[in-house]
């Protein structure tokens, strides 16, 4: 059974990157001249593919830069300070992390483009600003706008976990408040910070909307392999996927020296310092002003997405603000048939790679966990894989490895069909899935199993009755992330979609194209609807694990 | 009360080792229909390994296992017929006291009517009655522990086995958890063996006891023949307190007791002992003696008393039924040999508090078995 889970994952995950690494060097495929690395040298002789990697590497470092510029302090302000509000703020400012990326980067676009609210609101006042949202630039912003949530999640996580008696101990040794930062809080902060830089940068390496979006002639390796596919140099856009995954591979390696594991945090015992207590009424209502303003700017963009949905077509021209507001836009995605369509094939294939994921993700976990050994070690290494390897690698090994009838090797004609979405979604969601059922069976007491056993209970049985209702909080707070990252996801989407299994994500982008502003806008407010209301649900059954 | 029919156990010549440790080193073993049978050991003795194989939770690599004359180690967990008690009571958190004692019921088809009826009868005979819609988290260790009982003897098992059954629970609810234990077992009929590796809980619950060391029974015996009757120094020692001396041989004599030369040259000590066959005149043996097989004398109260070790009283604790004394003996240059430093014994005297102090003589007490005697260097019963 093990094996049998394994050489799936294998088939499913492995595989597909070794067929695509294979075809770079012209081995098997259809264009098959192989073993040659003629593709590879002209990707090292040619300046656009050049660029194009460096380009990703100093995005995604400055992109973690500026993430960690805002994200920080703000986990230090909602932690370590009492200001009024300071829970619902402080879940405010994380709600970006609940969305798809695809709905911020339109949200900014309607905000701060050339054409946005900003750039019509400070021309009706008389200020004659221009400018135009695209290149590196608009990338970092929003990198830095969607990404800041993580470092200041972790910083918030890593403060809470820090003892404050170390803080009262280096008081009394006579430290100032800049030596405690400085040689006791930070330096304790750095498993939280070195975990939310690994989470920063490997988004960021594989981040596709926003280059899509604002990249304009800026070429990141995501988006030129897109590119390479649709101008038919499939052998390039090979090439360009096996370069970003030794990337993202080595990248990976990098960060984790960095990681000083666990030592530095498990070190922390007793309570967390208290909050420090504003003392004036006057400094309360500044820090609470502040912090409401801050809320707002944060949740500006997702505002203007609503605002956005609601312009009938057609109606704003000049004006600074839309003159006619309704739900026209909701009506048209409602009302027609072939409108709604998107939202439907996005919730089935969420859905169904969901479920997938889960049934793979229980039966790898108990195998891996149970069983142990190579092929445990295996199981595990294959579920988390797909965190590792960008989205748009993972599409295209999937275009690559299933466009091909030769099922003597595993390989299928899945391209085109109603099932090659649903199949990546799945590669996708298993590490969202795996990651916390493997979580949840690790504190599973495996006595339980050998109770049900020893009470008569088969395998099926002990799984159905046993496990999955214990594991239930872990598999829901998985399912739920997983639900959501694939109900708003663009980066494979938009590789291996066909018109009849389009998601909201392709829509929205086909009704920018054609101007249908409010219908994308309306779009993006269903997938941000959809998106909070199964990340309340399943943080509520998940008891908060999500 | 419906009873489940005890059934013989047996453990034939069974091998089991993890990766390159040998755990079990050739175990046979039998367990009669109906007796409760401890296996008692220190940590890593093979004794939990024992139990798993039985369950069927581990596969041996040679031998056979046997329950009622049914080769049963090709067998999964679920068809043995085993009912088991975990040491961490494995009870299933997300469902109600009622439900946990149905899983097993349930899982082999016992019919509608049938299930609730037997829920109810197993539930009064750990005393819980009343109890069918508490959630687990709600019942106390005690409870937990009878719960997780009435769950493995509800599907009428062929033999019952206990993990460490007490050591969840405060010191001050073992003993009478125990009582309880041994009573609802005894009421059932079921065999059982349990594991444990402390002797009070063996000795009070198992009818037999088997004891391991490195994967080896060196005894099977009833408590008493355990505890007075050692078939090695290691049961002597592990079983019961035990001071060991190093003696001599000097003869054998009338009805097999052994004349053993204790202490030194120039004032030795002659004890008679009880010893195995092997042992012949001249050889070097470890003497193995409780406190209670001691008595104890103060110099000060008796300076003429020669016949005894001389020692001096290091510590004494009084326990309420005796005093202990840890004697440290004073013997002369030529005595004790390498360890003469070392050697101490500890003495037991019933009653109130002698409240005895500084030099004493130490010597066999009259009413007790007299001491055993091992092979110089001795551990277990193979060696």
């Amino acid at each position: 059974m093990p094996w049998l889970v394994l050489a799936f994952l294998v088939w499913l995950v492995g595989y597909p990157l070794l067929v695509v690494a294979a075809e770079a060097f012209g081995i098997g495929g259809p264009d098959a001249d192989g073993p040659t690395t003629e593709a590879f040298r002209s990707f090292f002789t040619r300046a656009d593919e050049w660029n194009a990697m460096w380009r990703t590497l100093w995005i995604s470092v400055l992109s973690t830069l500026a993430a960690a510029a805002v994200g920080v302090p703000l986990g230090f302000l909602f932690e370590r300070n009492e200001i009024p509000g300071r829970r619902l703020l402080g879940a405010l400012v994380a709600l970006p992390v609940a969305l798809p990326p695809l709905v911020g980067v339109i949200a900014f676009l309607f905000l701060y483009g050339e054409s946005g609210l900003a750039a019509r609101g400070l021309q009706t006042v008389g200020l004659d600003v221009s400018w135009r949202l695209t290149g590196a630039w608009a990338i970092l912003l929003v990198h830095a706008y969607s990404m800041y949530v993580y470092f200041y999640l972790f910083t918030r996580a890593g403060l809470s976990g820090q003892d404050g008696a170390a803080i009262e101990a280096a008081q009394s040794l006579g430290a100032s408040r800049s030596q405690i930062l400085f040689r006791v809080t930070l330096p304790r902060l750095r498993p939280a910070m070195a975990g939310a830089t690994l989470l920063t940068f490997m988004t960021s390496l594989g981040s596709f909307s926003a280059p899509y979006i604002f990249g304009g002639g800026f070429r990141v390796m995501t988006t030129q392999i897109v590119a390479s596919k649709l101008n038919g140099e499939l052998r390039m856009a090979y090439v360009e996927t096996t370069m970003l995954a030794l990337l993202a591979f080595g990248s990976l390696l990098l960060l984790r020296r960095i990681d000083p594991g666990l030592d530095l945090a498990s070190g922390a015992r007793g309570t967390p310092p208290a909050r420090r207590r504003l003392q004036t009424q006057r400094a309360r209502v500044a820090a609470a002003t502040g912090g409401w303003v801050l809320a707002g700017v944060l949740l500006l963009p997702h505002a203007t997405l609503i605002l956005m949905s609601l312009v009938p077509p057609n109606t704003w021209t000049v004006e600074a603000f839309p003159p006619v507001l309704g739900l026209v836009n909701y009506g048209d995605l409602l009302s027609s048939a072939e409108r709604l369509r998107p939202a439907l094939n996005s919730l089935w294939m969420a859905a169904a790679a969901t479920l997938a994921a889960i049934v793979v993700g229980v039966a790898a976990a108990r195998l891996s966990l149970r069983r142990g050994g190579l092929p445990g070690r295996a199981l595990e290494a294959m579920m988390t894989l797909p965190w590792a390897i960008p989205g748009t690698v993972f599409a295209l090994a999937l275009a690559a490895a299933m466009s091909v009838n030769a099922p003597w090797v595993g390989r299928f004609v899945l391209v085109g069909t109603l099932w090659i979405l649903p199949l990546a979604y799945l590669v996708r969601s298993l590490p969202l899935t795996g990651r916390s059922i493997f979580a949840g069976m690790r504190q599973l007491d495996p006595r339980l199993e050998e109770a049900a056993a020893s009470l008569g209970a088969g395998a099926l049985r002990t799984v159905v009755q046993i496990v999955l209702p214990l594991l239930r909080p872990a598999v829901i707070a998985g399912a739920g992330l997983a639900f959501i990252t694939m109900l708003g996801d663009f980066v494979t989407s938009i590789v291996l979609y066909t018109y009849d299994t389009r998601p909201i994500s392709i829509e929205i982008q086909s009704s920018l194209r054609i101007q249908e502003t409010g219908i994308a806008a309306a779009y993006g407010v269903l997938l941000m609807v959809l998106s909070a209301a199964a990340f309340i649900a399943w943080d509520d059954r998940s008891g908060g694990r999500l | 009360m419906s009873l489940a029919a005890g059934a013989s156990v047996r453990f034939d010549d069974v091998y089991k080792s993890f990766d390159d440790t040998v755990v079990l080193a050739g175990v046979s073993l039998d367990v009669e229909p109906g007796e409760i049978f401890a296996l008692l050991g220190p940590s890593g003795s093979g004794k939990t390994t024992m139990l798993r194989l039985l369950a069927g939770f581990e596969q041996l690599d040679r031998g056979r296992l046997l329950i009622a004359d049914e080769a049963v180690e090709h067998l999964p967990p679920a068809r043995r017929g085993v009912g088991m008690l975990f040491q961490s009571y494995a009870l299933f958190p997300h469902l109600s006291v009622a439900e946990n004692v149905a899983f097993g019921l349930k899982v082999r088809g016992g019919g509608k009517g049938d299930v609730p009826a037997r829920v109810a009868e197993m539930l009064e005979l750990v005393r819980l009655g009343g109890f069918e819609a508490r959630r687990i988290a709600e019942l106390s260790g005690g409870q937990q522990q009878r719960v997780a009982l009435a769950r493995a003897l509800a599907p009428r098992p062929r033999v019952l086995l206990l993990d460490e059954p007490l050591s969840n629970l405060d010191p001050a609810l073992r003993e009478e958890t125990r009582i309880d234990l041994r009573h609802t077992v005894k009421q059932t009929g079921i065999t059982t063996v349990l594991v444990t590796h402390e002797q009070e809980e063996a000795f009070e619950l198992g009818e037999r006891i088997g004891l391991l060391n490195d994967g080896r029974l060196e005894q099977v015996a009833a408590p008493a023949e355990l505890y007075q009757d050692p078939a090695s120094r290691f049961v002597a020692t592990f079983v019961g307190r035990c001071s060991v001396l190093p003696g001599v041989v000097e003869a054998r004599g009338a009805g097999g007791a052994l004349e053993v030369r204790i202490g030194s040259q120039r004032a030795p000590q002659v004890w008679s002992c009880q010893g195995g066959g092997g042992i012949e005149a001249g050889d070097r043996v470890d003497v193995c003696v409780r406190p209670e097989a001691l008595e104890i004398e103060a110099l000060e109260l008796a300076p003429g008393a020669k016949t005894g070790l001389r020692g001096e009283i290091e510590v004494e604790r009084y326990t309420g039924s005796s005093s202990f004394y840890t004697v440290r003996l004073t013997a002369p240059s030529d005595g004790f040999g390498a360890a003469a430093d070392s050697v101490s014994v500890e003495v037991a005297m019933p009653g109130a508090a002698a409240g005895l102090s500084g030099a004493c003589v130490v010597r066999p007490a009259a009413q007790e078995p007299p001491p055993r005697v091992f092979p110089a260097g001795s551990t277990g019963a193979g060696s």
